[in-house]
């Protein structure tokens, strides 16, 4: 197995991470197996849905609605979070989310955790963190349990092991769980999962979960979930932790019956997913009596001032950006050295964690556009792709080392060339006889020398045609 | 505090941008065209589809229909919330109501769960509990691993706007959504049903004759 770290501070380059993991032919056919699949479910069911473009529409105007006032909507949430009986905590970043988190346990006596599957807490590697401070975490999203389990990372937001096929997690399961006799068919996999889980959800007292969505207006939580790992941890714990990023907030109650129609869709491919739970501070006689809710900032502040960055934070995870994306496809999530994968990951990964790191995501696109088109709130993720990449080339503009790199002095070349008509024809001329001994029988360039060689190690290189428009124009005015 | 300093860096960075304050105007469908009949009949699809069972009544029969269910699923030692009106017992089950003092252990050792719904959403195929007197804690419908769920031909609604105008009135209310049994897709996306929720759903269609009383907890 391929183990590529998904802390950004510490992750290797796109290209570096991708091409290694390449090689691992067993990986990338899981992941186009399960992305294939999610795709062809996700397809049909938008299809029957004639109402789908009004659906994204309004679900971005919700959730745009709630980043331009996220400060009053945060403040809605908090007092009515509070007036119902819940803590609501403010974490600037990972290090005060992950100390709050180990007090409020401390708190609770709890030496012991369930946990629902959550990409915020992933985020700010709590696991970690609690298991050092002594405290005994169980994932229980059969997914989460395969990676924990396997010391594996995440690949995707939402079936954050798809790049384990049965066989693998047969081995794993049979290996970790003592179940030498265990079958590897998906049905028998689930039910050893069921039973080792099962008496967790009796047993331990705490447990953390992440969010799908705040409500200001009600001081809601509402959490979306498949398997009823989700339930079992928030009802039958006393103390339950939602660890939420700032911008999981959206401002009325009635705005989920949008975005529960387009999320389930575009996540899985199903009309609903089959559990959804909602529940406001704590219910007398129902579920937890010691109710908090983190909010978690670690960056996302950063992203608010300008729209086209702003967006970004629209997102609700539903992963159907990194299923359509011909990158993430070949590569699966790992390449892109952080828990946020894919398309939006490319663009939430270098905003998040500053720009110095995760410097060559934003160029882990072709910019087909394949993501905008799917995302069911419409981030129009190549733009902010193209932002960053003009970000990236300012940044490094007065390196020394920038200055007199060849790109640079290339790049400058290339634009007096362009200037002039003449000039760019010369040039042309010229070209045709330098590429000359480069174009193979098929009549492409496959392999160019210098720097342009780190062009044609990945792609084909047209040649210049024989006869440009202008040569064919002037050609047949003199004919005429 | 951190508190402040968030507040203060959202504040700060949207300063800008609140010049021209408008909320947005949604617009997309929020009613839905079917008549009650094929309202009825595609929620019974969708609800195949999810692997639950179906069965339909006259709310005059119901007792009787919700005993030939539970004893024909071999479920005979059952769990319910403690308003559930006792018309619905039929004699020969084991019915023990809801009560603080049972523990998480003895719900989920029952056979199965009874209980009634707030709403049901024909186009998503979803039960909805508010978890009010008829349908209870939400522990109860949780553990026991079969559940057997009433509902009136009154409470199901097409569309999910249509349905979240009804939960509107109690928003602040625990409510669950259920869409089909339990189930995970996680390993190779193939569809599992029944993980840690119930793995057994059965639900009654009751049509009202419009003369009958109407029960209290709707
Ligand atoms: S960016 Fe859009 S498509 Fe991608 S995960 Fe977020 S909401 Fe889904």
């Amino acid at each position: 197995m391929t183990l590529i770290t998904v802390d950004p501070l510490k992750a290797p380059s796109f290209p570096k991470a991708a091409a290694e993991l390449l090689r691992d032919t067993q990986l990338r056919r899981n992941v186009a197996h399960a992305t294939d699949v999610i795709q062809h479910k996700r397809a049909a069911l938008v299809a029957e849905k004639s109402d789908w473009q009004a659906l994204r529409t309004a679900g971005a105007a919700i959730r745009a609605e709630a980043l331009r006032h996220l400060d009053r909507y945060l403040e809605q949430f908090e007092k009515q979070f509070t007036a119902a009986g819940g803590h609501v905590h403010w974490a600037s970043d990972a290090d005060e989310a992950r100390r709050i988190i180990a007090g409020i346990l401390h708190d609770a006596q709890a030496d012991e955790v369930i946990k629902i599957k959550s990409m915020t807490t992933a985020e700010i590697d709590l696991n970690r963190s609690l298991e050092s401070a002594g405290v005994r975490v169980y994932e229980t999203d059969l997914a989460e349990l395969i990676l924990q389990l396997g010391h594996d990372q995440p690949s995707h937001i939402i079936a954050p092991a798809l790049h384990k096929n049965r066989h693998q997690v047969r081995d794993l399961f049979a290996r970790e769980m003592h179940l030498p006799d265990l079958a590897d068919d998906p049905p028998a996999l689930t039910e050893a999962a069921r039973l080792y889980l099962r008496e967790k959800f009796l047993k331990v007292k705490a447990a953390i979960c992440g969010a799908n969505f705040l409500i200001a207006e009600t001081g809601s939580i509402c959490i979306v979930e498949s398997e009823g790992n989700g339930r079992m941890c928030l009802t039958l714990s006393d103390t339950l932790i939602s660890v939420a990023g700032i911008e999981k907030v959206i401002p009325t109650f009635a705005g989920l019956e949008v975005l529960l129609q387009t999320l389930p869709r575009a996540a899985t491919g199903e009309r609903m997913n089959p559990y959804n739970s909602i529940w406001t501070g704590v219910t007398p006689g129902d579920g937890p009596h010691n109710m908090h809710v983190v909010l978690l900032d670690n960056g996302r502040s950063n992203l608010l001032e300008k729209e086209i960055t702003r967006q970004t934070l629209q997102c609700i995870r539903c992963g159907a950006c990194l299923n359509t994306c011909p990158v993430y496809r070949q590569t699966g999530g790992h390449a892109y050295g952080s828990v946020y994968s894919g398309p939006i990951g490319a663009i939430l990964t270098p905003q998040l964690f500053a720009l110095e790191h995760a410097q060559s995501l934003p160029y882990a696109s072709s910019l087909c556009g394949a993501c905008y088109e799917v995302c069911p709130v419409k981030i129009n993720i190549p733009e902010v792709l193209v932002y960053l990449r003009s970000r990236v080339v300012d940044k490094n503009r007065n390196n020394l080392s920038s200055v007199f790199s060849q790109e640079r002095i290339g790049m400058k070349m290339m634009a007096r060339i362009f200037l002039n008509h003449e000039r760019f024809e010369k040039a042309q001329r010229m070209a045709r006889i330098f590429e000359k001994p480069f174009i193979g029988q098929d009549g492409w360039i496959h392999k160019l020398p210098g720097l342009a060689g780190q062009w044609t190690a990945a792609r084909d290189l047209a040649p210049i045609p024989a006869q440009s428009f202008r040569e064919w124009w002037r050609g047949r005015k003199a004919s005429q | 505090m951190s508190r402040e300093a968030i507040l203060g860096r959202v504040r700060a960075a949207l300063s800008a941008d609140r010049s021209a304050e408008s909320s947005p105007l949604l617009s997309y469908p929020r009613t839905g065209t079917l008549n009650t009949e094929e309202r009825l009949q595609m929620l019974e699809e969708r609800l195949h589809e999810y692997d639950a069972r179906v069965f339909h009544c006259p709310e005059q029969a119901l007792a009787q229909r919700i005993f030939e269910v539970l004893s024909a699923a071999g479920r005979l030692r059952i769990i319910h919330p403690a308003a559930l009106p006792t018309s619905w017992h039929a004699a020969q089950l084991d019915w023990t109501p809801d009560s603080p003092g049972l523990s998480y252990a003895e719900i989920e050792a029952f056979d199965g769960v009874l209980t009634g719904a707030t709403a049901a959403v024909t186009e998503s195929g979803s039960i909805v509990l508010q978890h009010g007197p008829a349908e209870g804690r939400r522990a109860l419908t949780l553990l026991p691993d079969y559940h057997l769920c009433v509902i009136f031909e009154n409470q199901i609604v097409e569309t999910l706007p249509e349905c979240f105008d009804r939960l509107k009135a109690n928003a602040a209310a625990p409510t669950t959504f259920i869409s089909g049994p339990s189930a995970t897709a996680d390993i190779e996306m193939t569809r599992i049903k029944g993980v840690h929720g119930p793995r057994f759903l059965d639900v009654i269609l009751v049509t009202r004759p419009s003369n009958f009383p109407k029960l209290t907890f709707q």
